[in-house]
């Protein structure tokens, strides 16, 4: 069969490659490739026919110099030619020739199809075979389309040859991949079950490739494959290491299929079947006495293979964790690996280990490796089994053992490689607070973390420990010792000198006592590092000195000499030369039981998930952030939804340096980023003051702010509680929308706020804000004539099924508008469940005594209850490869009808409600966004994302939401936009 | 599951590639050049698996030659490890020692026409 290498027919072939390859320089070999390219296009083109033969040598020479990286523009034709041949090793050229240089010229993909479909019936297994070779290589969407519905019926028919249905299977196992949509079910999935009985091992092997990607979609149309994949198991684990012929691997039965079948098996919870679950138990317990047996052979190939399947058996006990004796057993072998010389024994016993550390039968017998890890830890030489060896002792920590490891961790941190030792700090930093039972202990942890390491201890890390620090007075006192004497090391870290800072503003009396440390030291000795931190840094020492002011009434002028100073006072950064000249002044012009209230002790923090644990959820994706919620082989924790993402810490994390006025009783509930608030960056046509935000949690600068404002011109709570009935007129009475109702209804797609229509008589404002399924619109009427309107009444309508997706409870306006006067309408909205057309707004006046009336389209459209959400790369991938069903995705592509400018499109994307993701689409010209919109019924995730070619002035916009019209709806509103 | 099938040699030349996901083939040439860059700085002592990106590289080196295949997290390490032992006995057998000094077409043409999938 290995016609080409033997190179029996083909001597031209051969002379050409080994002129080719004696060639001294690289213009030798050009030429050498010209001269063979313009002798083919000849004989090509030449009047003679060429045999089959000849066509065979020629495809082939074009293929090599193909290969050598040269550009082949011809020969398509006769490569086709070569399919209908009756010769295989002509057609197999032609096949291979097609797999590699395969173009979409339509014609020609006609005629391959021709081929293709004319060798599959034909009966004959060799060129069946290559077909769908062919097919499978190339796996493009049109050949799946011409073919996917033909390869289930080979597959399963009873004269298929094993060879045919081996790369059936395996075809359809790559067009599956490719396009789930298809390849139909039918009854040829009980069929291809079946086919784990079958007697050729290769096609068994074949089809629980083929099993295991289908029943993850469909797990109940295969359950039937449990029993028999056990039974398989069964037979190959318990044969005699020859029993298997060609299918034993160095004297290991069907190492791979039994690999593949054990993975097919965690697929599923453990078997119902009690006979089942008996022989799989059998099965199990035959595979760990087996790796206890001496070797049958000294190579490693032999050992590697049973390792294989060791590994995969306690992936399987793992993934059932309900047999404590197979756990024990499991972690025993796993043990004895942990000091195998070979390096990846070492690497993979320590990561199933992990594995096993978070089930509750098997935590203890964990544990009792903890010397041989932490050894592991110390004198690995592979930094990633070192990685792995501080993973395992994050897992098996618990209460008993926390401060040894803790304190091991610590140690290796010192030395530890720099691309792990962020998480390591995360690790330790969860670790101390976890399992802390003094909180002595916990503070002296974290300063330790920073004198260490200061650099990779994150914001979140030195948050926690002031969170900890203000929630606990137990440890307060202590805290402030700990630092001040931290602070005595003449390099400190600037992140020690902010918590130092922190604490000592808040907890700096407690040790004033000791003359050591009495108030005109502590502060000195903040100053002393003053000038070497960063502008935040020392912008949160300001904050210190004006609570000093507070706490130590004595060191009052000397910090007033400081502030007064012109280095602040005159300071380059606003920030700074704001906070120097405020807190001079406060420490001047207030009384001091004013300043004792405004810079009183901050209010314990709520307690809230740490936010450094979602830190490290977010770095290493599901699975690694806690060994205990570890998900990593369970196939039913796939979140669809993408619903239930943590609030970015950025907001559930208070910053200290910012409360530390604690102007503000208690900081904000952890709410969502406004929605709205990207609606900032749009030209706000109104310029009566901020929508009034009840409901949202501002940031200090905004709750400071909204302060000044005058009051919102009617309290929220009234408008609530007073709605006018919904009294809709039936649509009859209304007429249809005015011709650019539509393109109005556009430009508010991507904002909340502006014109929404005028003419000569009248002006429609409107000023909206959104917040998950609820939103609040004003509609600004304004008559533009100097005669009053009379009769006036606009009101909302739902056309079609809308009544039931969307409830909007308008409040009645007055009757009449005099002339040049604005009413104002409030509408209270609430999105029930996803819409895709808008409600309509019907206007109706006397003008003059003349009726007037105009329908608009009210701008509420579903993006409108969008919330953003922010996620890493690995996360949105993950979400966008599960909303891989056709349904789910939407996609346009269209001309730009606006110049092409990023920052625009990156306005309108957020004004249209979605988070705007950085650095996971690898092109950085592109944009990816997610949001969640919030309905009351149900909630809709969605991720986006948008090609921009500037140079063909094109977008390409991709919709993928788990609801199917949402996709295509939000597809069409947002391609508008462009 | 694997992703692909890489034979680089020492030189960062790669002499045979197979996909079995789409991956834009200029994002090839970068993936392969990163690739090879993390496997030739491995020393002997060091295990045959590295974490890269979201997904996992083992390798073998056969010589001059690497092979190296990549996996997503699920995949059986030791398994395929030895699956690339396993093949280049096969390929050996095929070809009879003549192939693994050359590395280029022949392997190719071995690829495309079994269609390795597994």
């Amino acid at each position: 069969m290995p016609a080409v290498s033997k190179g029996d027919g083909m001597r031209g072939l051969a002379v050409f490659i080994s002129d080719i390859r004696n060639c001294k320089s690289k213009e030798a070999e050009i030429k050498r490739i010209n001269k063979e390219l313009a002798n083919i296009r000849s004989k090509f083109k030449g009047d003679k026919a060429l045999d089959g033969y000849s066509k065979k040598k020629y495809v082939c020479k074009l293929l090599f110099i193909f290969l050598l990286g040269h550009d082949i523009d011809f020969g398509h034709m006769e490569a086709v030619n070569l399919l209908s041949s009756n010769k295989y090793t002509e057609k197999q050229i032609g096949y291979l020739f097609i797999s590699v240089l395969v173009n979409s010229n339509s014609e020609l993909i006609r005629l391959i199809n021709n081929a293709i479909k004319n060798d599959l019936a034909s009966r004959n297994p060799t060129f069946m075979c290559l077909a769908l070779h062919c097919i499978a290589n190339v796996g493009s969407r049109e050949m799946g389309e011409a073919f996917a519905a033909d390869i289930p019926r080979i597959l399963v028919a009873g004269d298929s040859m094993d060879s045919v249905k081996q790369s059936a299977a395996l075809c359809l196992l790559r067009l599956y991949k490719a396009s789930p949509d298809l390849v139909p079910m039918g009854e040829w999935t009980a069929r291809v079950v079946h086919l784990l009985n079958d007697q050729h091992m290769g096609v068994v092997t074949a089809a629980v490739s083929l099993i295991t990607c289908l029943c993850k979609k469909n797990p109940d149309d295969f359950k039937t494959c449990i029993s028999l994949a056990v039974s398989r198991l069964s037979r190959i684990v318990s044969s005699a290491s020859t029993d298997l012929q060609d299918y034993t691997y160095y004297f290991v039965p069907a190492p791979w299929l039994s690999v593949k079948l054990l993975r097919l098996l965690q697929c599923y919870p453990p078997p119902e079947d009690a006979a089942v679950k008996g022989r799989l138990v059998e099965c199990l317990e035959t595979v760990l006495n087996k790796a206890q047996e001496p070797p049958k052979s000294k190579k490693v190939q032999h050992s590697n293979a049973k390792n294989a399947i060791l590994f995969e058996t306690i992936s399987l006990i793992i993934h059932y964790d309900s047999e404590p004796n197979l756990l024990v057993r499991a972690c025993n072998q796993l043990g004895q690996f942990l000091q195998h010389r070979e390096t990846n024994l070492r690497y993979l016993a320590l990561e199933s280990m992990c594995m096993l550390a978070s089930s509750e039968f098997s935590h203890e017998a964990v544990k009792t490796h903890i010397d041989t890890v932490i050894n592991a830890l110390k004198t690995e030489r592979d930094v990633s089994v070192r990685q792995r060896a501080a993973d395992l002792l994050y897992a098996m920590c618990d209460r008993s053992n926390a401060k040894q490891i803790v304190s091991e961790m610590l140690r290796y941190l010192e030395t530890a490689d720099y691309a792990i030792r962020e998480e390591i700090v995360l690790k330790v930093a969860i670790l101390a607070e976890k399992y802390a039972v003094d909180y002595s202990w916990y503070v002296d942890t974290i300063l330790n973390l920073i004198r260490i390491a200061g650099d990779y201890v994150s914001e979140e890390v030195w948050y926690r420990v002031l969170q900890i620090v203000t929630n606990r007075d137990d440890v307060q006192g202590y805290a402030a010792k700990t630092v001040f004497e931290a602070l005595q090391a003449p390099a400190c870290h600037e992140n020690m000198v902010k918590v130092g800072g922190y604490i000592l503003g808040e907890f700096g009396n407690l040790i004033a006592g000791d003359p050591r440390s009495s108030p005109p030291v502590q502060f000195s000795l903040l100053h002393s590092k003053f000038h070497l931190c960063s502008v935040a840094t020392r912008a949160l020492l300001l904050s210190t000195y004006i609570k000093f002011i507070n706490l130590f009434p004595e060191t009052k002028a000397t910090i007033q000499g400081v502030l007064r100073a012109g280095s602040q006072l005159r300071n380059a950064d606003v920030e700074l030369q704001q906070r120097a000249v405020e807190y001079l002044t406060l420490s001047s012009v207030a009384s001091t039981d004013v300043l004792a209230t405004v810079l009183e002790e901050m209010p314990p923090f709520p307690e809230r998930e740490s936010s450094i644990l979602a830190k490290l959820k977010r770095k290493k994706g599901p699975g690694a952030g806690s060994a205990l919620d570890d998900g990593r082989r369970d196939p039913s924790s796939n979140d669809i939804n993408g619903g239930v993402e943590p609030t970015p810490s950025t907001v559930s994390t208070p910053s200290p340096s910012a409360d530390l006025l604690g102007l503000r009783a208690a900081p904000p509930p952890a709410a969502p980023p406004a929605p709205a608030s990207a609606g900032n960056l749009l030209v706000d046509v109104f310029s009566d003051g901020p929508p009034a935000q009840p409901s949202l949690g501002p940031t200090p600068e905004q709750a400071f702010l909204s302060e000044l404002e005058p009051p919102a011109p009617e309290s929220p709570m009234a408008l609530l509680a007073d709605p006018a009935p919904a009294a809709d007129p039936g649509p009859e009475d209304i007429g249809p929308p005015i011709p650019e109702a539509d393109d109005l209804l556009n430009k508010f797609v991507c904002k909340n706020n502006g014109v929404l229509f005028e003419n000569q008589l009248l002006q429609i404002g409107v000023k909206s804000e959104f917040r998950q399924n609820l939103g609040r619109m004003y509609l600004f009427y304004g008559n533009k004539t100097s005669v009053q309107f009379q009769n006036f009444s606009p009101t909302v309508v739902h056309p079609g099924d809308l009544q039931t997706q969307l409830a909007v409870q308008t409040k009645r306006v007055a009757a009449q508008v005099d002339g040049g006067a604005q009413v104002q309408q409030v509408l209270n909205i609430e999105c029930l469940r996803d819409f895709l057309t808008p409600p309509l707004l019907s206007v109706r006046f006397r003008y003059g005594g003349a009726p007037q009336s105009l329908t608009l389209k009210l701008p509420v459209t579903i993006n409108k209850f969008f919330q953003p959400t922010e996620m890493a790369a690995q996360d949105f991938f993950q979400r966008w490869k599960q909303l891989s069903l056709p349904l789910q995705e939407a996609q346009k592509i269209f001309k730009a009808n606006h110049p092409m400018d990023a920052e625009v499109t990156k306005a309108k994307l957020l004004g249209f409600g979605s988070a705007l993701l950085d650095n996971v689409d690898p092109n950085p010209e592109n944009f990816v966004g997610a949001g969640i919109i919030q309905t009351k019924a149900l909630q809709v995730g969605c991720l986006l994302r948008l090609e921009p070619n500037a140079q063909a002035q094109m977008y390409r916009l991709t919709l993928r939401t788990s609801k199917e019209p949402v996709s295509r709806h939000l597809c069409e509103l947002l391609a508008q936009q462009f | 599951m694997i992703k692909f099938f890489l034979m680089v040699n020492k030189q960062g030349q790669t002499r045979l590639s197979k996909y079995y996901e789409h991956v834009e083939i200029n994002k090839r040439t970068l993936l392969e050049t990163e690739v090879i860059k993390s496997c030739l700085s491995r020393s002997n002592e060091q295990c045959s698996f590295i974490e890269y990106k979201d997904f996992k590289l083992i390798y073998q080196q056969y010589a001059a030659l690497f092979i190296v295949v990549g996996v997503n997290d699920t995949e059986n390490e030791m398994a395929i490890y030895e699956f690339v032992h396993n093949f280049v006995e096969v390929l050996d057998e095929y070809f009879s020692r003549v192939i693994i000094h050359n590395g280029g077409i022949c392997c190719y043409i071995f690829v495309h026409i079994h269609n390795v999938t597994i």
